[in-house]
């Protein structure tokens, strides 16, 4: 028997891992996520924090939205189970999704997740990780532009010692870079939390298709 | 019994054994593999060998459309090989053609041989050959990217699969034939080997040798395969030794 142990490549899901996927078809009774994994991933409604009828499941997500969830479960047939039950999960308003090499992840969040808790806080954007390397993030444009530049950094020179250092002194030397002039920040961003409950019709847009 | 019907049929082979632009008999036109070329794909390749340059992107795998196609047992291995417009001399007519669709078919099936697929039911793995410029043996050229491509895609294969086409020429059976070898030559053979074990996976001919000739051919293009693995490896360390990164050398 040979088993073979890929340096790169796409996301292989592994239970209990979180990851950002996005909404690719609407079903009576689940949703289909593309977590960059091989197959389509199903969130059945009874996986989510709303209670709805069947047929209703449109009311919640529409394709394209992105969801943060759970990788539950996976059969030998390649299906992946995945829940939205559980702290940090849920749909994620606005923002946007930066990708990331999967075996890069560990970098990104650094050693007990140092790394991320300094992008977090240096660029003030609220920051979800998936373990398919799919990074939803979002805050000032600006704070976004920084991230996904560390995003890059961290893809390609990840492997070299020394990540965290440099990445916090690029952090530290753009964060002056637009001048006594630039417009002063806005009022802070609550940090990330959780995405809670959201009821249908919480906003207006609901009505419509989706945002795709 | 050379071709004839063309107005100049070139020196093929000097008295002195040297070829058309002056290899040895045995010898492989030069090569340059460079894994990781592409960023968007999942995996991808490019190959300069000899005049023949050719791109190789591997996708998945991935969800199988259209549905139907999608076995619930294994992934399947979707192929496409394409030559550009500006690949030949004389303009060819973009799109499928009976030639492309038949070299996808034998390389799908080559790979679908080496490829895991029973670890990704119901999926596609989808690899698309696209020769830029061809100057004879590009779907040899086609295999070798791909399957560096698969490679760095990180699918699981039995190993890589070398090829190379073996010809005879002359009346002399010779290694890696060129545009001018393959056009006025007797016979052409393109191969694929699985190096661990020996398997040929892709094995087709054109012309006519006898039957101690293709005996000979095939441990000449056995001989050839195995120089070519070598260089496939050494593309895939170049790319991971140094650090997970772009490729060097190739403009992001």
């Amino acid at each position: 028997m040979v088993r073979v142990i890929p340096l790169s490549g796409r996301y292989i899901p592994k239970p209990s891992d979180v990851v950002v996927g996005t909404v690719t078809d609407v079903q009576t009774t689940f949703w289909l996520l593309d977590i960059g994994a091989p197959r389509w991933a199903p969130l059945h409604m009874t996986g989510t924090p709303w209670k709805m009828d069947v047929g209703e499941t449109g009311q919640y997500l529409h394709v394209g939205d992105t969801v943060v969830v759970q990788i539950e479960n996976l059969d030998a047939t390649g299906r992946i189970g995945v829940t939205m039950l559980g702290d940090g999960l849920g749909k994620v308003d606005g923002g946007t999704v930066i990708t990331l090499s999967p075996a890069k992840v560990p970098r990104l969040i650094g050693r007990s997740g140092s790394m991320i808790q300094m992008l977090t806080q240096k660029t003030d954007c609220r920051i979800a990780v998936g373990q398919n390397g799919r990074i939803w993030v979002d805050g000032t444009s600006d704070g976004i532009e920084r991230v996904r530049e560390a995003i890059r950094l961290i893809e390609e020179e990840g492997q070299r010692p020394g990540l965290t250092e440099r990445i916090a002194g690029y952090l530290g030397s753009t964060q002056g870079t637009s001048g006594p002039l630039a417009p002063t920040p806005g009022p802070a961003r609550p940090p990330f939390e959780p995405p809670g409950p959201i009821e249908p019709g919480d906003d207006e847009d609901d009505a419509g298709p989706g945002p795709f | 019994m050379g071709s004839v019907g063309a107005k100049e049929v070139p020196v093929l082979l000097t008295p002195d054994g040297k070829r058309i632009d002056g290899r040895h008999l045995d010898d492989l036109r030069e090569i340059k593999i460079v894994a990781g070329a592409l960023h968007q794909a999942d995996g991808s390749a490019y190959v300069e060998w000899g005049a023949n340059k050719v791109m190789a992107a591997v996708y998945g795998p991935r969800e199988v459309h259209p549905r139907h196609l999608q076995q619930n047992n294994k992934a399947i291995v979707q192929c496409k090989y394409n030559m550009a417009a500006f690949s030949v001399d004389e303009r060819k007519r973009p799109g499928l053609d009976r030639r492309s669709q038949e070299i996808s078919k034998v390389i799908a099936e080559a790979f679908e041989s080496v490829i895991f697929v029973e670890e990704y039911p119901r999926t596609s793995i989808d690899v698309y050959i696209e020769v830029l410029q061809a100057n004879a043996g590009t779907r040899c050229a086609g295999v070798v990217a791909a399957s560096v491509a698969l490679a760095d895609a990180g699918i699981p294969m039995v190993d890589l699969l070398p090829s190379v086409a073996v010809g005879k020429v002359a009346g002399q059976i010779v290694l890696d034939l060129k545009k001018e070898e393959d056009n006025f030559g007797e016979a052409d053979m393109p191969m694929a080997l699985v190096p661990q074990s020996g398997r040929l996976v892709l094995l087709q001919m054109e012309g006519h040798m006898t039957a101690d000739e293709l005996g000979r051919s095939l441990d000449l293009g056995v001989k050839g395969c195995r120089a070519i693995y070598e260089k496939m490896k050494q593309a895939l360390r170049d790319r991971y030794e140094t650090g997970a990164g772009p490729a060097a050398g190739v403009a992001q």
